[in-house]
């Protein structure tokens, strides 16, 4: 049989049948490893992503089996590709629909800065038009590093406070972008 | 049927514009011809309809801007199915006014190539039907293939020359 791996508790205060710990740690366990990614591919990196979710490298062990093709059940936006000026519209949108809490991942070189497309009808990275949680380099990203990239994703998952959503500061952020 | 060559369609063409037609030259065999803005659509009709030229294929329409002289040269790429021969028109306009007849009135299929150059190279095609952009965003507010615009992106912010020792 294999082996099966549970993660560990997150840390807190044990005793003869209770144990007790923070709300937000508790939550923040099950949502790093139960997210819904929504692929939004467009290039070359998509086909890496492809691979990233294919038996050998398998997204799904980190708890991402189920992609989610529809923005309002997604947890995490993966941008894998150019996006062109005529296209970012269309992303903000697809992130507009997302329910938060909702994370982005820009993948590859193209959607973190434009990458090799310096023209005036390429967006130059898609944080000028979204906030964007991770960025993953490569040119396209290997699997490994897309996989990485989404370790990082967990990890902020992981750590958030459930009162981020609701301050000043994330609100003023997507002011910023304008939204809200 | 006797192929059809392209002194015969020179031919053809200056009996029937003369001087309206200029510019013959046949540079790597493609035939190439110059007209004006009023006497290209008749070029056209005449090149498509007659019996004896034939062109009923629109191949192409482009443009190519010529800053140094003020020009716009407006490029129609027309096709000969049955003679298997291609001829090129072109027209030269300022860039200052750039309009132009538009060729949807003999082919429906100029339609999206002349929004493509309108899109561009701001090249106002007269009488079109639906003459708006077709491939870059709507809000961009230059015609891009204009050379006094440049190609890169001003939002980049790591390609500073100092970076490249510029």
């Amino acid at each position: 049989m294999s082996d099966i791996n549970i993660v560990d508790a997150p840390p807190g205060i044990e005793g003869s049948g209770f144990f007790a710990t923070s709300l937000d740690k508790v939550v923040g366990l099950a949502r790093s490893h139960s997210l819904w990614p929504l692929p939004f591919a467009t290039s070359c990196c998509g086909i890496e992503f492809m691979a990233t979710m294919g038996s050998h490298y398998d997204l799904g062990r980190f708890g991402s089996e189920r992609l989610s093709f529809s923005p309002r059940q997604a947890d995490l936006l993966m941008v894998m590709g150019t996006i062109a000026k005529k296209m970012a519209p269309v992303l903000k949108q697809v992130y507009l629909q997302m329910a938060e809490p909702r994370w982005v991942m820009a993948v590859g070189a193209c959607a973190s800065s434009g990458g090799i497309f310096d023209t005036y009808s390429v967006l130059q990275g898609i944080d000028e038009i979204i906030p964007v949680d991770v960025y993953v380099p490569g040119c396209p990203p290997r699997p490994e590093a897309i996989l990485d990239g989404f370790g990082k994703i967990q990890e902020l998952v992981r750590n958030e406070s459930g009162r981020r959503r609701h301050s000043e500061e994330y609100r003023k952020m997507l002011a910023s972008y304008g939204i809200e | 049927m006797a192929a059809l060559t392209n002194n015969e369609v020179i031919t053809k063409l200056s009996d029937q514009f003369g001087h309206k037609v200029t510019g013959i030259n046949e540079p790597y065999g493609l035939l190439t011809i110059e007209t004006t803005k009023d006497a290209i659509i008749e070029v056209l009709r005449f090149l498509k309809e007659n019996a004896g030229t034939g062109f009923s294929f629109l191949t192409d329409i482009t443009a190519v801007h010529y800053p140094e002289n003020n020009h716009i040269a407006v490029v129609y790429h027309l096709h000969n199915m049955v003679n298997k021969i291609r001829i090129r028109v072109k027209v030269f306009i300022n860039e200052h006014t750039p309009t132009i007849p538009t060729a949807t009135v003999l082919w429906n299929g100029a339609n999206w190539m002349e929004r493509e150059t309108y899109d561009f190279f701001g090249v106002k095609f007269e009488g079109h039907p639906d003459l708006r952009r077709i491939l870059n965003m709507d809000e961009l507010n230059v015609h891009p293939m204009l050379k006094q615009y440049p190609l890169e992106d001003p939002n980049r912010v790591d390609k500073k020359d100092e970076y490249f020792g510029r």
